[in-house]
């Protein structure tokens, strides 16, 4: 797959001196879904902005689709699109007027027809007469969505789109960027909603204090890191785990009823069935099995106390 | 290529605030030009003998005007520039295909266009009280056009420099407001003492007046030429300051 963002060794350190991004490279691909991750603070925001031009890079550089962001910034700029994190929108402007304006900012010729579909998708239109500072939070965020595309932009950023946003929002919004990946537009977004990073993303990458610490296919993470644990429940309690049960690596719980044994799937053999033949010759008598896959965000969680 | 469109969109924009508040943006200046008449021209102005030949009334009509023009062109482009920046607006300008200079003619041409159309408001509300004739009416439009243009980027300035509403008032009020009281507006700097009329020459809003006055009556304090070259100096100074200011980045990108 071709790249459409190429980023190399990019570094931001702001004013006050703190480092917001560290020698950060990352190829994006075109039509891919891309999701950052990170804690607050670990300069997902600062990486879009500088893509975007509202914040220069101290060193390094970007192009999209083969120009530089800065030289021709121009090209660059036409074809990108963003929905900022906060919900940063004129107070008296109308939502026909405020899209028509993005539009125009962006060189683009009046399309009423575009538009007016636009907003339909995002079921904006019959809201369109409405001043933006009588709109509802969620409402806004539409807007903002429907500003980012008023260009039809084959980028699309996305910060933070799901903060504060309630369930059917997050819904069409998803089904939006389903749509638009569909339609050959690449998407990077930055979500604290680990499991929507895993549900929609193609890549994942994993930012924390300005650093890129991975980038990888959802899939391939989830299995290069996912762990598994087996959770047997006990018929009667064990107050401890018997000596033969020692090379496995167990663990129980408090009150003695649950033995949790944890295994890379990946692994060639699990070890699960020498186990319970173990178990059941330790004496215990097995009431139930239950198996945990370990989600994105326990990766997450992980990685970041690593480093 | 310059992206004209991203030009006409930002000009537009904000003159649809500038008529979206019409009532206000009208009414103020056009009661204030009432009052002062009423209060210099009528009740004051009848005891103060003419001023080189030209009736008190009438004598402050210019100076009434560029006070209006300078205050407003000032106010419109700060508040133009300086409220995306308060909002978060900004964003959009600075992530859109277009250069820090075609914003500049966007904003700064609505804010000067805005201040034209209320000097020719002011001036037809003058024409209801004096009887005014304009001796050199193209020299009038060129200083008019001249000041609202440099006035509306020295605004531009102390928009982006401003970081609150404090800061974006004090400049109007602190400074704008009495270099036009002081620079001879209402009177004639010849009736002021030798020192305060050499102080008076210091102070660039002098020169604005005394152009502008001359076109209207061929009375001046200072030759046109001179009122013609500070004019242009005050706008070259304001324009490498924004040159400057748009290199650097200068509290529009960090």
């Amino acid at each position: 797959m071709s790249s459409i963002v190429s980023i190399k060794n990019l570094s931001k350190t702001y004013d006050s001196g703190f480092e917001a991004l560290n020698s950060i490279n990352l190829d994006i691909n075109k039509g891919e879904i891309l999701a950052l991750l990170g804690p607050n603070g670990a300069g997902k925001t600062t990486l879009i902005s500088t893509i975007c031009g509202i914040i220069s890079p101290t060193s390094g550089s970007v192009s999209v689709d083969g120009n530089d962001i800065i030289k021709d910034f121009r090209k660059t700029r036409k074809i990108i699109g963003l929905v900022p994190q906060e919900l940063t929108l004129g107070a008296f402007d109308k939502v026909w007027s405020t899209v028509n304006f993005s539009r125009g900012l962006f060189n683009r010729k009046k399309d009423d027809a575009y538009l007016k579909k636009l907003l339909k998708d995002l079921s904006l239109f019959d809201k369109k007469d409405s001043e933006l500072r009588t709109l509802s939070g969620g409402m806004k965020r539409r807007v903002l969505i429907a500003k980012a595309l008023s260009h039809q932009p084959k980028i699309l950023f996305l910060d933070e789109p799901t903060a504060g946003v309630d369930v059917e929002l997050r819904k069409d919004m998803w089904k939006i960027v389903r749509k638009l990946k569909s339609s050959g537009v690449t998407i990077i977004l930055t979500t604290h909603y680990i499991e929507e990073a895993q549900s929609i993303a193609d890549r994942v990458g994993v930012i924390n204090e300005g650093e890129l610490l991975l980038v990888e296919k959802t899939k391939t993470l989830m299995e290069r890191l996912g762990k598994k644990q087996l959770i047997v429940e006990l018929k009667e309690k064990a107050y401890q785990l018997p000596e033969t049960l020692n090379k496995y690596k167990l663990e129980l719980n408090e009150d003695g009823s649950l033995i949790t044994y944890t295994y890379n799937a990946k692994d060639g053999g699990t070890g699960i069935s020498k186990l319970l033949g173990a178990i059941s010759e330790a004496g215990l008598v097995v009431k139930d099995l239950q198996i945990n896959e370990s989600s994105l965000e326990d990766i997450f969680v992980n990685l970041v106390k690593k480093l | 290529m310059i992206n004209h469109r991203a030009i006409k969109v930002i000009y537009q924009n904000e003159m649809t605030r500038f008529f979206h508040t019409l009532f206000q943006s009208i009414a103020s200046p056009v009661i204030s030009t009432a009052l002062y008449f009423v209060v210099f021209g009528s009740a004051i102005g009848s005891s103060i003998n003419s001023i080189e030949g030209v009736s008190y009334a009438l004598f402050i009509v210019p100076g009434l005007t560029m006070l209006s023009v300078l205050t407003q062109s000032v106010s419109n482009a700060s508040f133009g520039i300086f409220f995306p920046k308060f909002t978060g607006t900004i964003y959009e300008i600075l992530s859109a295909p277009i250069s820090f200079y075609e914003a500049l003619i966007g904003y700064v041409g609505a804010a000067a266009s805005k201040s034209m159309i209320l000097a020719t408001i002011i001036l037809i509300t003058a024409s209801f009280f004096v009887d005014l004739n304009i001796a050199h009416p193209i020299w009038m439009v060129a200083f008019l056009v001249l000041t609202c243009i440099s006035f509306s980027l020295f605004g531009f300035i102390i928009g982006l420099w401003a970081g609150n509403f404090e800061k974006l008032q004090v400049v109007p009020i602190l400074i704008i407001t009495p270099l036009v009281f002081l620079g001879g507006s209402f009177y004639s700097v010849s009736m002021l003492p030798p020192f305060w009329q050499t102080v008076t020459m210091f102070n660039p809003v002098l020169y604005l007046v005394s152009g502008f006055r001359w076109s209207f009556f061929e009375v001046s304090d200072v030759s046109v030429t001179t009122s013609l070259a500070m004019i242009l100096i005050f706008l070259l100074i304001c324009f490498t300051l924004i040159a400057w200011m748009f290199k650097t980045g200068y509290k529009l990108k960090e």
